[in-house]
Formats: structure tokens, C-alpha cells, sequence
């Protein structure tokens, strides 16, 4: 026996990774995937094991404290550089760590006190609000996991862009503007002690959040709804996907059992049909491959199953989309594959088809009881000619290998198509 | 005679099997969950075990790197109902040698188990076609070309198992010994299990559809 190497290849990715040129430790290697402005921010947050967000997060703070920020990311952006190919894709992310977090908060935190008593600074009133708000919502994001994300930037419209779809939209928000402005004067006219002033403070609180609520409504339950209907999508493929692996515990076992069985050959064919049937369902893709060469092909075997009991193999390699020479030769297959059917008398028919750089071939072929290509009989030689002759106005070749009791072998080549 | 193991939680199946090969083989064992398989093929030491792919607690995936961990030399042929390059691809690398499905004849099964037994690779033709078709395409990303890709004849010899010729048609047609076309396809099967185009893993599991 040959020497085997026992251990996991993919549990050694030492040996086996793509060699990447260790990056430079003096300079920041801007990032590709991870880029808002130039990938200055996303470059540090990776260099630093940082949430990228945060890094662009202290950068807009600094920047609201007196305009450094701007400074700074120029300056990073000029003593960064740009990644070469193999860097960006081969580079190992560092996962994003607590402690460097709360380290880089800590170095804004001290610039802006420092900055604070050099007098750069737009007042307290300003900076501090905005410098917690950008903290909170930077922690509420990078908190949520990648598919919250996802969910989030899924949802259609913006709330403005909401705010003035449905039949009386604009009416509505005037409307809801008007209610939001008169309440607010209403409550802050009435800053006095007095028991009615209070009772009109809260009558204005009453109408803004009226107001608000008709200006935002719309959006806040279609956002509702749509969570809802994202939640009873993912019910329904959990059920699928429990179903599938039942069916494919009882069904497939029993079908596979028939065949296997010395079953008539209607119900072998038949169980195979079936077969055939519940694995598309089981594993079709979530979108059916349209246009596609191999989905074309695997399909002549449904079809020349539905009408003779042979079984028909199918193995695809390559895919390519579906162009004139892909329809040429998925209909040379099939009239071969029909063919052997009907007249080879052979257990099984194997189609195979493969995609080539510059040409698709086709090869069908049975074990059955072959003929003379000399001597072909009138009724086959029929069948031989259209083929011929669909395969040769796109450009092919055909040859058909028989020989009596060695079986039959009918190959197909086709140029492929310059746009595919 | 060759000792085997049965591997399968479908006990219908199983006694099918028992019963298919019993007159040929001698059948030293049977479970039907990863824990029991483990245990039962460390204490009996079979020639040849038939794995089902897929099994409680964890799959023949967890079954062959428990086993392979103390025993090198015991044989596994995988054997599915599914077919899904995921799920073949996944045996062979995790170390079976060779893949079948459970529709094939108890004729052809027997051959298999020998053919395996005899240290050789058995390929499907769908396999054959799984194995083309990860090969495929170009080849950024390869690190070792002696094991990132197929050399002609060898892709020739792939050809021929998926277009359905058994070894010895597909020796008799390209003028080799049967003994040369096991010895490029056992060559497959260490590239198969041993290569880190980085296409294999992806490939598989894309191509969830059969």
C-alpha cells in the first residue's frame, strides 16, 4: 500500500495556506472589503484588532472636538498605503478584542480633554452629547451580530422616504408637523409651578407624540411587519429542512430498498422516478437555475425515464449558461438517450457532458446489444442523421462507436459560443 | 474470507445487506449510531467497513476520524442515499476509500468491497464526475501542483469512469493495464484527500444541488 499521510488536510492550514508576504509592521495597509471613505479607518481596525466602526467612530468624534479628526485621518491616510492583491485576500483577520476597544476609547477620551484645555474646542454644550451618542449607537452596532446587520439594511425606504408614500402622505405629515409643533410650543409656553401649567405640558407631550405617530407610523409597522414575515420565513424553511431530513431517512431508504430489490422492472423504473422526484425537492436550489446547461441536461433523464423503464445516469461537469450550442447538444443527448432506450436493450444508459474551455462534449452511451455502423437498420439511421445533422449546423462532430454485443457510444462535440 | 463491518442506522437496510453478503463475506458486526460504530470496529478489527454516510451523532464522517485516529489500517467504503457532493466529498477526505450509492446491485457491491479490501479506490461515476468537476477550472490559489491538480491521464482515466465504462473498458480503450488505471485512480483519491484547492471544500458545499 502507497504511504498516506493520516492528518486532516484542512487541520494543517500551515502547510497548506497560500504563502502571504508578512505585511510590514511600520506602515497601515489600507483596507479593500472594509472601506467607507479610502480604508484608512478599516485598515487601523484591523492593523489594531479593533472594530473597524469604532476606529471611524473616534475619528468623527475627534473631529466634532475641534476638527482633529480630520487632521488625523489625512495623516493616516498619508503614511497608509494601498494593498496589493494578495494581502487583502490572504491576510488573516484579527478578531476584534475588548481590551484594544476600550484601549482606543480611552486614547480619544484623553485627546479630547487634552484638546479641551488647548482651547480647540466647540464648547461643552456641543461636544460631549454628540461624543456619548456616537459611543452608544457605535456599541449598539457592533454589538449586533453580520446577519442582524443584513436584516437592517434589508428593509425598504428609509423613514423620510416612508414618511411620504400611502395615499394622503404629504396631508399626513403636515398634518403630524403641525400637531408636533403646536404641542411643543404648548408645552414649553407653560414653564410655570402651577397645576394647569402642568396639566398643559402633558396635554402637549399627548399631541407631539400624536404627531409623531402620524409622521412615523407607516414606517414603524411596515418595519413590524416585516420582521414578522422574516420570522415566519425562517419557521418555514426550519420545518422544511426537518421534513427533508425525515423524508431522506425513510422515503429515500425505502425507494433506494425497491430498487435494489428483485422488484418487476416497471417498479424498479418507477421507484426511481420517484427517487428522482424527492431529491430535486429535497436539494433543489433555493433559486431554480434558469438558463443554465446543467440543469438542462439533468433533466433528460426525468424525461426519457417517463416514457421507457431504462434508468438514465447523469453526471455534468462544468456548468456554462444555456446558449444556442448548449440547446444543440442537451437535444443531441436526449434523442441519443432515447434512442438507446427504446432499441439497446440495455439496463442503463450514462449520459455524460462536459464543459470545456472552448467546447462542450457529450458522450452517450449504453451497454446494450450495439449494431454494425455499416449496417445501421432504417429506423435508427433516421435518428443518427438528425442528430448529425442538429450537431453539425452549430459547428460539431458526431461519431457514433457500435459494434454488435459491445454496445453503443454516440459522442458529441460542439465549439462554444464566443459571448458565453 | 474478507471480514466486514456494517455501518447503518436504516435497519431494514442493514438486514438486506446481512443478507446479501453473508453467503461472501464474513459479517463481524453491525451499528447503527457513531459511538456504537467506533467501539465495534476498534474491538473487531474488520477488513472492510460499509459506512453510511449519514448517521446520529455526528455522521461516517465522525466514525472514520474516531477510527483512523488508532487504526490506519482498516478499510471504509462509503455508502449514501444522497449523493450530495457535500456529503461525498466530506467522506473521501475525512478518509474513506472509495464512495457508492445504496441503489447499486448486491453484485456490484461485493466487487466494490473487494476492490477496496485490495487497497484500490472505488469511484462511481458520479464521483468520477464530482472529482472532474472540483479539478476544474483555473488554478489561482494552488499551492502544491502535485496534488492540486490532475495530470491528463489520470483526468482521462475520469472521463472514462463518468461516462460509465467500468476499469477494465476503460483500460482496454486507452491501452493500459487494469492494474495502471487502479493506480491512477487510488492517485486521485490521495489528491482528492490530500489537496487544499481551496475550490474542494467551497465547491462541495455549493453545489448543494445533485
Amino acid at each position: 500500500m502507497a504511504p498516506r499521510r493520516h492528518d486532516d488536510p484542512e487541520a494543517s492550514p500551515t502547510t497548506t495556506q497560500v504563502p502571504h508576504r508578512p505585511a510590514s509592521s511600520a506602515v497601515i495597509v489600507r483596507s479593500r472589503d472594509n472601506r467607507v471613505l479610502l480604508g484608512v479607518a478599516g485598515g487601523l481596525g484591523e492593523r489594531l484588532g479593533v472594530d473597524p466602526v469604532l476606529v471611524r467612530v473616534a475619528f468623527a468624534v475627534l473631529a466634532i472636538a475641534g476638527g482633529s479628526g480630520f487632521v488625523l485621518y489625512l495623516l493616516a491616510w498619508a503614511v497608509s498605503v494601498e494593498p496589493d492583491d494578495e494581502t487583502a485576500t490572504a491576510r488573516p483577520v484579527r478578531r476584534p478584542a475588548a481590551r484594544q476597544a476600550v484601549a482606543l476609547g480611552l486614547v480619544v477620551l484623553g485627546t479630547m480633554l487634552l484638546l479641551r484645555e488647548v482651547g480647540l474646542w466647540f464648547g461643552d454644550r456641543v461636544v460631549w452629547p454628540i461624543a456619548l451618542a456616537a459611543a452608544g449607537s457605535a456599541v449598539i452596532w457592533a454589538r449586533s451580530d453580520d446577519r442582524d446587520r443584513a436584516r437592517w439594511a434589508r428593509i425598504p425606504g428609509n423613514p423620510i422616504e416612508a414618511m411620504f408614500t400611502g395615499r394622503v402622505g404629504l396631508i399626513r405629515v403636515v398634518l403630524g408637523g403641525l400637531l408636533v409643533a403646536s404641542g411643543l410650543g404648548l408645552g414649553f409656553a407653560n414653564t410655570g409651578a402651577d397645576l394647569a401649567a402642568a396639566g398643559d405640558a402633558l396635554l402637549g407631550v399627548a399631541i407631539t407624540l400624536i404627531g409623531l405617530g402620524l409622521i412615523f407610523g407607516p414606517w414603524a409597522t411596515r418595519l413590524a411587519s416585516q420582521l414578522a414575515e422574516e420570522r415566519r420565513g425562517r419557521i418555514r424553511s426550519e420545518a422544511r429542512a426537518e421534513m427533508a431530513a425525515h423524508l431522506h431517512d425513510s422515503v429515500l431508504h425505502t425507494l433506494a430498498l425497491i430498487q435494489r430489490a428483485d422488484a418487476s422492472p416497471e417498479v424498479v423504473g418507477l421507484a426511481r422516478r420517484q427517487e428522482r422526484e424527492l431529491r430535486a425537492w429535497l436539494y433543489r436550489a433555493p433559486v431554480p437555475p434558469e438558463g443554465r446547461l446543467r440543469p438542462a441536461v439533468e433533466a433528460i433523464a426525468t424525461r426519457v425515464e417517463q416514457r421507457h423503464i431504462v434508468p438514465v445516469d447523469i453526471v455534468v461537469v462544468g456548468d456554462a449558461p444555456l446558449d444556442e450550442a448548449g440547446k444543440a447538444l442537451v437535444d443531441a443527448c436526449q434523442e441519443a438517450a432515447f434512442n438507446a432506450a427504446r432499441h439497446s436493450g440495455a439496463p442503463l444508459v450514462s449520459v455524460y457532458v462536459e464543459v470545456e474551455p472552448d467546447e462542450l462534449t457529450g458522450f452517450v452511451r449504453d451497454e446494450g446489444k450495439g449494431f454494425d455502423p455499416d449496417r445501421v437498420p432504417t429506423d435508427r439511421r433516421g435518428i443518427a442523421d438528425s442528430i448529425r445533422g442538429r450537431v453539425r449546423r452549430h459547428g460539431g462532430t458526431v461519431s457514433i462507436m457500435s459494434s454488435p454485443g459491445e454496445g453503443t457510444e454516440v459522442q458529441l462535440r460542439l465549439p462554444r459560443s464566443q459571448m458565453s | 474470507m474478507t471480514r466486514v463491518f456494517l455501518v447503518d442506522d436504516h435497519h431494514f437496510f442493514l438486514s438486506g445487506l446481512r443478507a446479501e453478503l453473508g453467503s461472501e463475506f464474513e459479517i463481524v458486526g453491525e451499528a447503527g449510531e457513531v459511538d456504537a460504530a467506533v467501539d465495534g470496529i476498534r474491538r473487531t478489527r474488520p477488513d472492510v467497513v460499509l459506512l453510511d454516510v449519514h448517521l446520529p451523532g455526528g455522521g461516517g464522517r465522525a466514525v472514520l476520524e474516531a477510527v483512523r485516529q488508532t487504526d490506519h489500517d482498516i478499510r471504509f467504503l462509503a455508502l449514501s442515499v444522497s449523493d450530495a457532493a457535500e456529503d461525498v466529498i466530506g467522506v473521501i477526505r475525512a478518509g474513506a476509500r472509495g464512495y457508492v450509492t445504496k441503489t447499486i446491485s448486491p453484485p456490484d457491491l461485493a466487487a466494490a468491497i473487494r476492490r477496496v479490501e485490495g487497497g484500490d479506490a472505488v469511484f462511481s461515476p458520479r464521483l468520477a464526475g464530482f472529482v472532474l468537476d472540483a479539478f476544474h477550472g483555473d488554478l489561482t490559489g494552488v499551492v502544491d501542483p502535485e496534488l492540486d491538480q490532475l495530470t491528463a491521464r489520470e483526468r482521462e482515466v475520469l472521463r472514462h469512469i463518468a461516462r460509465g465504462f467500468t476499469y477494465k473498458e476503460v483500460a482496454r480503450r486507452l491501452h493500459l493495464s487494469v492494474k495502471t488505471v487502479e493506480t491512477h485512480v487510488s492517485s486521485v483519491l490521495r489528491k482528492l484527500q490530500l489537496s487544499s484547492r481551496h475550490e474542494l471544500t467551497r465547491w462541495a458545499s455549493d453545489r448543494r444541488l445533485v
